[in-house]
């Protein structure tokens, strides 16, 4: 896909960090050579087109309260993937939920992120989800230590 | 721990769902708030300095944007763990990288340029790395939600 001088020059600073400042957008503007007008309807169009999913704040869960938070991956079949996959995105303290391409002695192939403000928060969550999509088999796969965590940079 | 007050909540609430898209965003969200553009402006800082807040900006729809990304998994040896993780950090693209309790101890998603761009920075970390590195894309996408709505009894 290819992207003008604007459109990169907003993807990359939208992909960093918004000036604390009343107009966030002016430096920017002067760098690129347009008004702040164009830069705020090029972003609208861009978020039209579902290149930008989101803009705003990005929470650091941890220290936003939800302090538990677990991979469960279930094991779920061809037929009632869906099903399971839309009652799990129902539940609001589930962050993602994918269908992955998995190895098959793996065979985990429903990755949802649970977050919770308690470890009895986050069972009842599990028994919760796993009696409403009727799916017994799953590991909880948690994470030990953090080594990275950033957003991409595509510029 | 960081308690959020009231107004601390409210604000994210409105940086996270309603940001505003103008020249003035902030202040149109202190305006909401019923107070000075100022004071909403510290109180961000405030929670940026304190962490609770990472960054303000755009979250991206990689595959919209033309890239291909997978999650990957490996097994690594606990004395190599430091030495491997530190070499997948390294490479442009990858996101995020944890060290998890299964056989598969190290996982970490990949956005690149391409599938054959993906393949081809697996192979070379599997050879600089010496593991086998297991690759598991989404084929389907039930839910990727980025916002956490404040409630009373959120933000301890």
């Amino acid at each position: 896909m290819a992207y003008d001088h604007i459109e990169r020059g907003i993807i990359k600073f939208l992909q960093a960090d918004i000036p604390l400042a009343p107009r966030p957008y002016r430096y920017l503007s002067e760098e690129l050579g347009c008004s702040e007008e164009e830069i705020i309807s090029r972003i609208i169009k861009m978020k039209n087109r579902g290149l930008i999913k989101r803009l705003g704040a990005v929470l650091r869960h941890q220290k936003a309260g939800f302090t538990v938070n677990a991979m469960v991956a279930w094991k779920v079949d061809e037929n009632t993937k869906d099903q399971a996959g839309q009652i799990m995105a129902d539940f609001n303290e589930v962050s993602h939920c994918y269908l992955r391409e998995v190895p098959e002695d793996f065979g985990y192939n429903l990755f949802s992120m649970i977050h919770a403000r308690s470890e009895e928060e986050l069972s009842e969550l599990i028994d919760n989800i796993a009696r409403q999509t009727g799916l017994k088999d799953y590991i909880i796969i948690r994470s030990v230590k953090e080594y990275k965590k950033t957003s991409m940079k595509y510029f | 721990m960081n308690r959020l007050t009231t107004l601390e909540k409210e604000i994210i609430n409105k940086l996270q769902k309603d940001f505003p898209l103008s020249k003035e965003p902030f202040k149109e969200i202190a305006e909401e708030l019923n107070i000075h553009e100022d004071e909403c402006l510290n109180i961000i800082a405030s929670m940026k300095a304190r962490g609770i807040i990472r960054r303000i900006g755009g979250v991206f729809d990689s595959k919209k944007m033309g890239y291909y990304s997978t999650l990957c998994a490996c097994t690594v040896p606990e004395s190599d763990i430091e030495k491997t993780a530190a070499l997948i950090n390294a490479q442009e693209g990858v996101t995020h990288n944890y060290l998890r309790d299964h056989s598969y101890n190290l996982w970490f998603t990949l956005t690149a340029p391409s599938f054959e761009k993906a393949t081809e920075i697996l192979e070379k970390l599997q050879n600089d790395t010496g593991t086998i590195i297991v690759s598991m894309p989404a084929t389907e996408v039930y839910k990727i939600k980025v916002t956490f709505e404040m409630g009373k009894q959120d933000g301890i």
